[in-house]
Formats: C-alpha cells, sequence, structure tokens
C-alpha cells in the first residue's frame, strides 16, 4: 500500500513539475507597458518578467539591477542583438526600436534570467 | 513606481539663475523628492517616485533643453568591480561560516560513524545541529532559497532551485529522522546535516572563484576605457580650463600638452607634434601631426603641444564606437550556442523530474535501506547538475575573444561573424589599397635622351590630367626639384592618354593604341615595355613633337608585409583569390611576386560582388577584405567582410570585421582568433555537456551495481561548483592567446 502511494506521489511530482514550468507559465499575462517600465533584477528573476509592449512604437525599459551577481550584470535581447551593462544598485534605461508582434525573449548572459517582452 | 534616481544632461544651462529656474520647475512636478543641478558638469540629478520623461518636459518647459545622461562606462565599470569585489567577500564568508559548520560534521561522521538516531540522547544532540545548519542554510544560503521561491512563483525554475531542493530536502529528511525516527526503518535513521552545511559552503566558493575569474573576462573593454581621459583643457576666453570630459562640447579648441592623451575627436589648429595611434591602429609608428590633421581620442600626443577644434565628443568619438561594438558583439548570440540555449531552457525541470524517476527507481528496485538510498540519489542529482556550465559555456569564451580581438586591432560585429571567420576557405582580396600600398609611384623612366627633361614635359602636361597615375608622374617631379613649364591645349583622349603643347612642344602620353592612332614609329620600345608589364607595373608610350620619346612605367608598391600575410592565410587553409580591375598581365604579375593563384583582372567595381556570389553558388564559404567603402556590396555578400580601412566609421558601421591596421595580417589574425574562440567554445560545451550526461546518471546510481555504493552529495556539490569554474577558467586561457605573426617575432 505505501509503495503504490509513493510511486503515485512520484508520477503526480512529475506531473505537477510539467504542469507549473511548461504549461501554466504560458498563459500568465505579462505586465503593461504605459510609457515606460521598470523591471526589478532581483533575487535571480526579472520582475515582471513578462511584459507586453505596444508593436510598432520605439519603447525604453528601466532595468533597475539590485542583485549584486555578475550573471545579472548584462542583459541581452537575443534576437534584437541588443545588450546594455545594468549597473548595481541603479537604473538603466534599455531603448529598443520599433518591434513587429512577437514575442521577444530577454536573458542574462547564462540564460538563467528570463523575462519575455510580448509585442502585441 | 519605486524611488528612483535620474541623471540627465543638460542643455543651455550658464549660470546661477539658470540652477534656480530649473530646479524650480522640477519641484513642481508630482513624485519629485529632490532636483539638483551640477552646472560645471552640466547635470541634473532627480530623486523620486517620478517618471524621466516628466523630469525631461518640466527642464524643456522651463526653456532649457535635457536628455538622460549616457552612465560613464568606465566609472559604471570601476563600480562594478567594487561591488565584485564585495560580493566576493560576502561568499567567502559565507562559505567559511557553512563550513566551519559542515567540516567538523563530516570529520565525526568519518571518524566514528555515528550519524543515526537511535536514542533520546541522539534526538536532542542531533536536534541541536539540526537548529544551527538551519542557521548556516539561512545565513549562508538564504539567497538560494528567496531566488528559488522568486522563481518558482515566475514559472521559472534556476540553478538556486536545485540547490534549495536538494539542500532542503536533506534537512528535512534529517529532522524527520530526528523528531519521528520510528517512522523510519532504523538502517534508515541516518541524518544528513553535514551535506546541507558543506553542499551550501561549497557553491558559495565555487561561486567566489567564478566572481574573481569572471572579472578578468572583462580586461579588455577595461584596457579600452582606460584609454578615455577624464577631462579636458578646453581654451576659453584665452584661458585654459580643465572640464569634465561629458562637458567637452563641439566646436571647443582644447590644448593638448606633451605626453597627456587625446581627450575627443578633432582637427589640430595650431601646433604640431607626433602622435601616437597603436592603440587605435595597431600602427607602432607614431604620426605627426599638424593644422589641418585629426586627432582620435585614446590616442597619446608625445613631444609637441597642440591646440585642436572638437568635432566628436561622448559617444560620437572613435574610441566610444569601438567600446560600444566590443561590448554589443561580446553579448552577442553565436550560432554554435544553439543547442546549449535550448537545452538550458528546459534544463532545471528536466534534472527535477529526473531526480524524482530515480528516487522512485531505487524505492522500487533498490537495497535496503530504500529511504536513505531514495534520499541520496535524489539530493546528488539535484546538487551535480550544472545549469551554470552550459549557459556559460559560450558567452565566457565570445567576450574573452572578442576583447582578445581589440586588443590586436580587430574588430568584430558579433558572434555570428566570429564564428563564420573560423570557418572559412576562400579568401578574396582586392588589390588596391589591400595587397599594395594604393598609392602608385612612378619606378622607370627611359628615354632615347635626356631623362629628366622627359620628366619636365610629362608632368607639365600631367598637371592638367586628373587621371590616378598623373599624381605619381607630378610627385616623381617635385621630388627630383623640377620646375614644370606650363601647359596649352591640353586634351585628356578617353581610354587612350593624354596630350597637349608645353614649351611649344607638342607632346603625347598614352597607350600604344594612342601612339599608332597619330602613326608615330615605336621602333624597338614595345617590348620595353612588355617588361615592364611583366613585373607588374603599368607602362605608357611618351612621344614629343611627333617622334618617341620613351617608355616611363607607374605601379602601385606591394605592401611590404603582403607576402608573408598571403603566406599565413594559405597555412591557415584559406584560398586567396585576388581581385583588380587593372589589366591582366599586371595583376598576374602582382600575384607571382605574392604567391597567389588565382587571380581576377579587368573588374569593374560591380563585377567583385558577382563573383563572390559565384564562389558562394559553387559551396565556397567566402571571405572579402577591402577597404570597407568601395567594396561595400562584395563584402556585404561575403560571408564574412573584412574591411581594412583603419577603423573609418562607414567601416565600423558596416562591416563583420574592422581591422584598426591597414595590413593583411589583421585579416589572419581576425582568423586565428576566431578558431581559437571556436575551439575554446567547443571545449566548453563538450566539457559541460560531458559533465551534466556523465554526472547525473553517476549522481542517479547507475555505477552501483559495479562499486556497490552511491556518489556522495558532497562529492556532487564540490564538483558542481567547480564545473562552473572551470568553465570560465578555460575561457580565460583566451586571454593568452597571441597570433603566429607575433609569435614568430617573439622567437
Amino acid at each position: 500500500m505505501i509503495g503504490i502511494l509513493v510511486n503515485v506521489a512520484g508520477l503526480l511530482l512529475i506531473a505537477v513539475i510539467v504542469w507549473w514550468f511548461w504549461i501554466a507559465g504560458r498563459n500568465v499575462s505579462g505586465e503593461h507597458y504605459q510609457e515606460s517600465l521598470v523591471i526589478q533584477v532581483k533575487d535571480g528573476v526579472y520582475e515582471p518578467d513578462r511584459v507586453e509592449v505596444p508593436a510598432g512604437q520605439e519603447i525604453t525599459l528601466q532595468f533597475q539591477r539590485e542583485d549584486p551577481s555578475p550573471c545579472a550584470e548584462y542583459v541581452v535581447f537575443d534576437d534584437l542583438d541588443i545588450s546594455a551593462q545594468l549597473g548595481v544598485h541603479t537604473t538603466t534605461n534599455v531603448r529598443l526600436p520599433e518591434l513587429e508582434k512577437g514575442e521577444y525573449p530577454f536573458t542574462c548572459q547564462m540564460k538563467m534570467y528570463r523575462g519575455l517582452l510580448v509585442a502585441v | 513606481m519605486p524611488n528612483q534616481k535620474h541623471v540627465l544632461t543638460l542643455r543651455g544651462a550658464s549660470c546661477a539663475g539658470c540652477v534656480r529656474k530649473i530646479e524650480g520647475a522640477l519641484e513642481g512636478v508630482p513624485g519629485v523628492e529632490e532636483a539638483k543641478v551640477n552646472l560645471a558638469e552640466k547635470t541634473l540629478t532627480v530623486t523620486g517616485e517620478v517618471d524621466e520623461k516628466r523630469c525631461i518636459e518640466a527642464v524643456e518647459n522651463a526653456g532649457y533643453g535635457a536628455e538622460p545622461a549616457r552612465p560613464d562606462p568606465r566609472e559604471q565599470r570601476e563600480l562594478q568591480k567594487a561591488e565584485d569585489h564585495r560580493h566576493y567577500r560576502q561568499l567567502l564568508w559565507r562559505c567559511i561560516a557553512a563550513l566551519a559548520v559542515g567540516l567538523p560534521l563530516m570529520a565525526w561522521g568519518l571518524i566514528t560513524g555515528e550519524m543515526s538516531v537511535h536514542t533520546s540522547g541522539q534526538q536532542l544532540a542531533w536536534g541541536a545541529v539540526g537548529l544551527v545548519t538551519l542557521g548556516v542554510m539561512v545565513f549562508c544560503g538564504g539567497h538560494f532559497y528567496t531566488g528559488a521561491w522568486k522563481a518558482f512563483r515566475h514559472h521559472n525554475a534556476n540553478m538556486d532551485t536545485l540547490i534549495a531542493l536538494g539542500t532542503g530536502a536533506a534537512w528535512l529528511y534529517s529532522m524527520l529522522v530526528v523528531l519521528w525516527p520510528e517512522l523510519l526503518p532504523e538502517t534508515a535513521r541516518h541524518v544528513y546535516f553535514e551535506a546541507s552545511a558543506m553542499i551550501i559552503g561549497l557553491i558559495n566558493l565555487g561561486q567566489a572563484l567564478e566572481v574573481r575569474a569572471r572579472g578578468k573576462t572583462s580586461a579588455a573593454v577595461e584596457k579600452l576605457l582606460e584609454l578615455q581621459d577624464t577631462s579636458a583643457r578646453v581654451l576659453k576666453n584665452g584661458e585654459e580650463q580643465d572640464v569634465p570630459l561629458d562637458a567637452v562640447q563641439k566646436g571647443d579648441r582644447i590644448r593638448v600638452r606633451p605626453g597627456e592623451k587625446i581627450p575627443v575627436d578633432g582637427t589640430v589648429d595650431e601646433g604640431s607634434s607626433l602622435v601616437d595611434e597603436s592603440m587605435l591602429s595597431g600602427e607602432p609608428v607614431p604620426v605627426k601631426k599638424a593644422s589641418g590633421d585629426s586627432v582620435s581620442a585614446g590616442t597619446l600626443n608625445k613631444n609637441g603641444t597642440l591646440v585642436f577644434v572638437a568635432e566628436k565628443v561622448g559617444a560620437e568619438t572613435r574610441l566610444s564606437q569601438i567600446i560600444d561594438m566590443v561590448r554589443s558583439a561580446q553579448n552577442s548570440r553565436v550560432p554554435i550556442a544553439h543547442l546549449a540555449d535550448t537545452i538550458s531552457a528546459i534544463f532545471v525541470p528536466s534534472v527535477m523530474i529526473i531526480a524524482v524517476v530515480a528516487a522512485l527507481v531505487w524505492y522500487n528496485v533498490g537495497p535496503e535501506p530504500v529511504a536513505a538510498h531514495m534520499l541520496v540519489v535524489l539530493i546528488s542529482v539535484l546538487i551535480i547538475a550544472c545549469p551554470c556550465a552550459l549557459g556559460l559555456a559560450t558567452p565566457m569564451s565570445v567576450m574573452v575573444g572578442v576583447g582578445k580581438g581589440a586588443e590586436h586591432g580587430v574588430l568584430i560585429r558579433n558572434g555570428k561573424a566570429l564564428q563564420q571567420a573560423s570557418n572559412l576557405d576562400t579568401l578574396v582580396v582586392d588589390k588596391t589599397g589591400t595587397l599594395t600600398e594604393g598609392a602608385p609611384k612612378l619606378t622607370d623612366i627611359e628615354a632615347d635622351s635626356d631623362k629628366e627633361e622627359l620628366l619636365k614635359l610629362l608632368a607639365a602636361l600631367e598637371t592638367g590630367s586628373e587621371h590616378p597615375l598623373a599624381e605619381a608622374i607630378l610627385q616623381a617631379a617635385k621630388d627630383k626639384g623640377l620646375e614644370l613649364p606650363g601647359v596649352n591645349e591640353f586634351e585628356a583622349i578617353t581610354a587612350h592618354g593624354v596630350r597637349g603643347k608645353v614649351d611649344g612642344r607638342t607632346v603625347l602620353l598614352g597607350n600604344r593604341k594612342l601612339l599608332e592612332k597619330e602613326n608615330i614609329e615605336l621602333h624597338d620600345w614595345p617590348a620595353r615595355a612588355e617588361e615592364l608589364a611583366e613585373k607588374g607595373r603599368t607602362a605608357m608610350y611618351a612621344a614629343v613633337d611627333g617622334r618617341i620619346a620613351g617608355v616611363i612605367a607607374v605601379a602601385d608598391p606591394i605592401r611590404e608585409d603582403a607576402k608573408e600575410a598571403v603566406a599565413r592565410l594559405q597555412k591557415l587553409g584559406l584560398r586567396v583569390q585576388m581581385l583588380t580591375g587593372d589589366n591582366h598581365a599586371t595583376a598576374k604579375a602582382v600575384a607571382k611576386q605574392l604567391n597567389i593563384d588565382d587571380v581576377h583582372a579587368d573588374l569593374q567595381p560591380e563585377d567583385k560582388e558577382k563573383l563572390v556570389a559565384k564562389l558562394q553558388q559553387n559551396g565556397k564559404r567566402v571571405g572579402m577584405a577591402g577597404d570597407g567603402i568601395n567594396d561595400a556590396p562584395a563584402l556585404a555578400r561575403a560571408d564574412v567582410g573584412f574591411a581594412i580601412g583603419a577603423g573609418t566609421d562607414v567601416a565600423i558601421e558596416t562591416a563583420d570585421v574592422t581591422l584598426m591596421r591597414s595590413s593583411l595580417h589583421g585579416v589572419a589574425d581576425a582568423i586565428e582568433l576566431s578558431k581559437a574562440t571556436l575551439r575554446n567554445i567547443k571545449q566548453n560545451l563538450f566539457g559541460a555537456f560531458v559533465y551534466n550526461t556523465l554526472g547525473i546518471p553517476i549522481a542517479a546510481g547507475v555505477l552501483y551495481p559495479f562499486t556497490g555504493a552511491l556518489l556522495s552529495p558532497l562529492i556532487a556539490g564540490a564538483a558542481m561548483a567547480f564545473s562552473s569554474v572551470t568553465v570560465v577558467s578555460n575561457a580565460n586561457r583566451l586571454r593568452f592567446f597571441k597570433p603566429s605573426q607575433i609569435k614568430e617575432v617573439q622567437s
């Protein structure tokens, strides 16, 4: 009986991992960009990590870095070939060109901090 | 909106009245807590919960201009270094504190073997140890747990997640043993507090070493930043004023004394001096600068005083452009990293699933004590997996490789160019200005009578010509100090030559067709002209008063180092092909001297692009080296365009690789560097893949049937901590890269 319970619990745990990290995250709506938006870089994450921005308009994101880890030093928009060095305990403006509708991930150099820009 | 600090650069503010007006305007903006103007630096610092755009609007409404201040890259780098140092010390302290608890516990376990809970006394003792370990976890590893929790809330998982789960599981299981030992069989009543403390200590140590190693990857950009001076000596109303670099305006007159750096780009107005430009152009010999010559920020004034007019300041200077380009390239994507990026994106949840599956396998088919084995396997799999090694593998090598390129005058646009440059099999080289000096010189003059007299007549004739070869003849006459008479009835005969009257004599200079058209007897001069053409020179016939007078030859001299550079490129496995608009005989002669097999002569500028495209259609991976302006379409068409333009603005903006010195050796340097960087990336990726693909199964216990033991979570923690240090250290090996030309000189 305990054997079945342990196995079922293990399989449930796997299902929860798959659902939480790969399925549920997709449906989360992002923060809306209005004139400007502050993205905090702290404790290994970008907050907000999903930002909805208007397509066809130049935008400025303000990255406020509170994380001293060297991983957080750069934010990289791979698809746009744009990167910026973020000063510690300060706000760095990152200007982005007019974007076509679509999704543009932004990450740290090691791709451990992850965020998503959704142009709508 | 959190409390923020905005720094704006002001325009139009010049007096104390302006300061009051601007500060007053900002005070009226909702959310502003403090607004302070620094008149000397012409900056405005605003703190409060306010949007930057509102601040700019307020300044503009007050009648001034403002824009977000560009952060001083050097200051930013210094701050980051200070922060890195502080972070390094913090990590080291956390490591020491964690190991101070973990090491004695580990030693106790090894010496006495008493790590189990069987009596109430042991329950109390291990309970106390559990609380101390909890303190270690909170004080030394709190950042792992907050990071993991934040990532979890964002449906994300990272390295913190693995560490938090691994150490958390070890502590929770151990506390279960301490508080309710009766729930577990006797053989499974083992505590793992030492594992939690040791893993946290080792990972902090690994991160501290990584912080140190990563600091070195920015060394190249730091060197470039150090070239930038912090202030300039501006002449105002006849007086010198030291002003911060940000405050220097276009049109300012700046004085630079011997031994000082040129602060911004400009043109010399007064004085003359030798300027060392080696840091930007790679040219070792200082260049003489006098009135009208341009000077670049970051170069060193050697022996005289110069006064120059600032033309490009701030982000517009060539040095700033180079720094921006290097930084941008250091963070760009390399196609080879695509697989690692894809894996990184799903890595941590996948490892969590593998850990659960491994634990279940041990539960179902493993030997007793099953619970202890499950826990050890679960912790070891979670801890040994290292997403950082995968994530770091490419960016660290690109960062060091691109930086190293900048040190050698090779500016690489992005990671894609870096990868493609390592993979070329054909290099197409434009002859003029790349293999040759690009400035024709008179090499031969042969005449039936007085050679100087003939040169005088021909030079006088060419004063009316705009042909590039005319300049060579005029320069030769100038070098000999000849006084030139005037020319009348000058006529340029398209594709044939020129004609005119000098001192009343009819002088003709041109090709064979021109003289034949004029029915002038050539005697045996054509044979001599052919001999000169075979040497790579352009020969022309001269006739005076209807009779042949002689032959002169002009040649664009081959660069001193071109032959050696071509040999280096061939040794690197490239087939070098020469392109030129010259006639076939001249081109062939130049190619022969340089040991180039393939020559494409008589080309129009647009033919060069077509030729590159044709080579690509035939499956070649083509690099193109040219001056960056005239060859722009061919450079763009090639898989990698190398602009040998001594860093002109156009070249920096368009070429895949810009070579700061005008030498083909730069192309060989770039290719050697790209090969070395790609090799380094492959080593890192291979290491990271092998580490994870071997480490995870071993941690899961696949070797247990052979060894009879499971991998200790402590060893898993140590392996994980040092895997990323290994990757960064391997990337740092690239700092010792030296192009083969330099190595040969040194040996």
